[in-house]
């Protein structure tokens, strides 16, 4: 018995099997006065506009619900203690900021250092901070006082040189700062120590190689290259220090959210009072938001053969190319 | 206009290629060894090259090579052994019978004196060419930055990118970068400049342009040690070749001798399957 595998005759294939010159005739040439007809997405405009629906809705509501009360809003925004308040925010941001990423920059340099002695306490300082809720700290330093009722400068173990009390050296308001700082040199270590560690190594090697001393070789060559790891993430370390310092409010101390509570908690309108604060965190994370955006193009210098542009540019490129769109989108 | 262009290079006045019996090597390496965790990479490497000499270092991959020219500048500390430049030992100071290892600051100062060339360039991508090439006689020599910055000007010329001083490294092509990466090297006026396979990672039409530098290099009298895979560039600029195989010297001699006539088998098998 012979078994013959026969294979039934494949269905031509457009194009294939046929030799040159035996498949349709196409000449390119007819084509060159003919109109294009744009592919039509019908499903990706149904959803954009179920979605605009749904976005038209919340708008409705914000506009028409009296709930929002923006009168009340309108009176309060931009009301003296408010404007007050949103500086002592924008006040301890700063303050935490700084402490943050100073603590923070020495805490990642001693991680790299090769004194393991060195590198074991930027550890721990990193795990304790790290693993404080911000509030407890924030309590526990405005409660400093009942731990150390003085504070002196002397010989560790040896004799001082003199003493304040604490209550008088940390106010409220340095306590805020102090825990913030504190709490964010923690995260700023890290996310600097991150940013150091993705420099390619023969960048250190390279100015080891040229004799550049060392202090040098991380200020001039290792640290600007850093930073474009760094910024993105510091950017939302310190926006996210913005809005934590609303924490602070159990400190009593006037910031903008614990001054909106005291507005409220008198004339008992709530959410116009939460709009207020939540309006200016929207407006100060917007403005720190654009300037990360220039910090990070600075630094951004020689990683692109040509550097991008700014919003600005891109803009007035957008307006440039309109007319054209106009005419593409205009054929009878 | 009294800023002195220096474009002497690296070298004490020897005839190039000859070095004078009576002088001591430029560099003198002896016993080295090194090893990463159980890999020993370097097995007792003796070495010496006379000043304005090319030698030109050869070897499979693995064989120690690169590890031999990062030793010699103390990029990679030894774990015995010694090397000198021009009668200076590296990374130790001896007094009496012992040796004191140097701290980093006098060792980033004798490696002023030894140019270095890397595979990848590794020029700082954020600093334009000309920052690039000023960086190191200001930051390490101290020079004044006008002058570093005329030295910097004539050295560009000289590797033929005069009008790429404002350009960053980016925007350069693996062959510019590279020239560029010489003319850093030079910049500080070293006594010898070590080649870390300089053409290896550029496009094979690239090679050619890094490869006239270095042999204008040799020509000009500068001391080098040229670790490549570019045979045809070692029979034409090189004094001396060297083969490793194996974390040793195998065997060391005249192009025409360990190129034409290698007297080892490990030798003849490379260049078999390299030629």
């Amino acid at each position: 018995m012979t078994v013959t595998t026969e294979k039934p005759p494949a269905p031509p294939l457009p194009g294939a099997g046929s030799g040159p010159g035996q498949g349709p005739r196409l000449d390119l040439d007819e084509l060159a006065g003919l109109r294009t007809v744009r592919a039509r997405h019908p499903w990706r405009w149904a959803a954009g506009i179920a979605a605009l629906v749904v976005v038209a809705q919340f708008a409705h509501g914000l506009a028409t619900n009296p709930g929002w009360d923006w009168a009340t809003f309108r009176l309060f925004f931009t009301a003296d203690t408010i404007v007050r308040a949103v500086g002592r925010t924008l006040k301890l941001t700063a303050y935490g900021t700084v402490l943050g990423f100073l603590l923070g920059a020495g805490v990642a340099a001693l991680r790299l250092s090769r004194s393991a002695i060195l590198r074991t306490i930027a550890w721990a300082y990193v795990w304790v901070f790290r693993s404080i809720p911000l509030i407890v700290q924030l309590v526990f330093w405005f409660n400093l006082s009942y731990l150390y009722k003085r504070f002196g400068i002397g010989i560790p173990f040896g004799p001082t040189f003199g003493e304040v009390d604490t209550v008088g050296v940390l106010s409220a308001l340095g306590a805020a700062v102090l825990g913030l700082g504190l709490h964010q040199a923690a995260f700023a270590a890290e996310i600097i120590r991150g940013g150091i560690l993705a420099v390619d190594p023969g960048q250190r090697e390279a100015a080891a190689a040229l004799g550049i001393p060392r202090w040098r070789q991380a200020r001039r060559i290792v640290l600007p290259q850093a930073m474009r790891g760094i910024l993105p993430a510091a950017a939302n370390e310190v926006i996210s220090l913005l809005k934590g310092t609303s924490v602070v409010y159990v400190m009593a101390i006037g910031e903008l959210f614990y001054q909106a509570q005291v507005i409220y908690g008198r004339t008992g309108r709530v959410v116009p009072l939460l709009m207020v604060a939540t309006v200016w965190y929207v407006l100060l994370t917007t403005v720190l938001s654009i300037g990360q955006y220039y910090v990070e193009r600075h630094f951004a210098r020689g990683s692109r053969r040509t550097p991008p542009p700014t919003p600005l540019q891109r803009a007035r490129a957008f307006v440039r190319s309109l007319p054209t769109v106009r005419t593409s989108g205009g054929h009878p | 206009m009294t800023t002195p262009i220096t474009l002497t290079t690296p070298t004490t006045s020897t005839t190039p290629g000859e070095g004078d019996p009576q002088s001591p090597p430029m560099v003198q390496v002896r016993g080295l060894h090194k090893s990463f965790g159980q890999l020993a990479v370097l097995r007792g490497v003796d070495l010496d090259v006379p000043a304005g000499s090319v030698t030109v270092v050869l070897g499979p991959s693995g064989s120690g090579k690169s590890t031999l020219l990062r030793s010699i500048n103390h990029l990679e500390k030894l774990d015995r052994g010694h090397v000198a430049i021009d009668g200076e030992l590296i990374g130790y100071r001896r007094s009496g019978d012992r040796l004191y290892e140097l701290r980093e600051r006098e060792v980033l100062r004798q490696r002023t004196h030894i140019g270095f060339v890397f595979q990848n360039f590794n020029l700082f991508p954020h600093l334009t060419v000309l920052e690039n090439l000023v960086e190191a006689p200001i930051a390490a020599l101290g020079r004044p930055r006008a002058e570093a910055r005329a030295a910097a000007l004539a050295l560009l010329a000289r590797v033929g990118l005069a009008d790429k001083a404002d350009a960053y490294p980016r925007q350069l092509s693996g062959g510019q970068q590279q020239r560029v990466a010489i003319a850093r090297a030079l910049a500080l006026e070293p006594k010898v400049l070590l080649f870390d396979e300089p053409t290896s990672a550029l496009d094979p039409e690239l090679v050619g342009e890094v490869l006239d530098v270095i042999k204008d290099l040799a020509r000009s009298g500068t001391t080098m040690i040229v670790v490549t895979h570019e045979i045809g560039f070692a029979r034409e600029v090189a004094d001396t070749v060297v083969f490793m195989d194996g974390g040793v010297v195998v065997e060391q001699g005249p192009p025409a001798e360990v190129l034409d006539r290698p007297r080892h088998e490990r030798t003849r098998a490379f260049l078999a399957k390299v030629l």
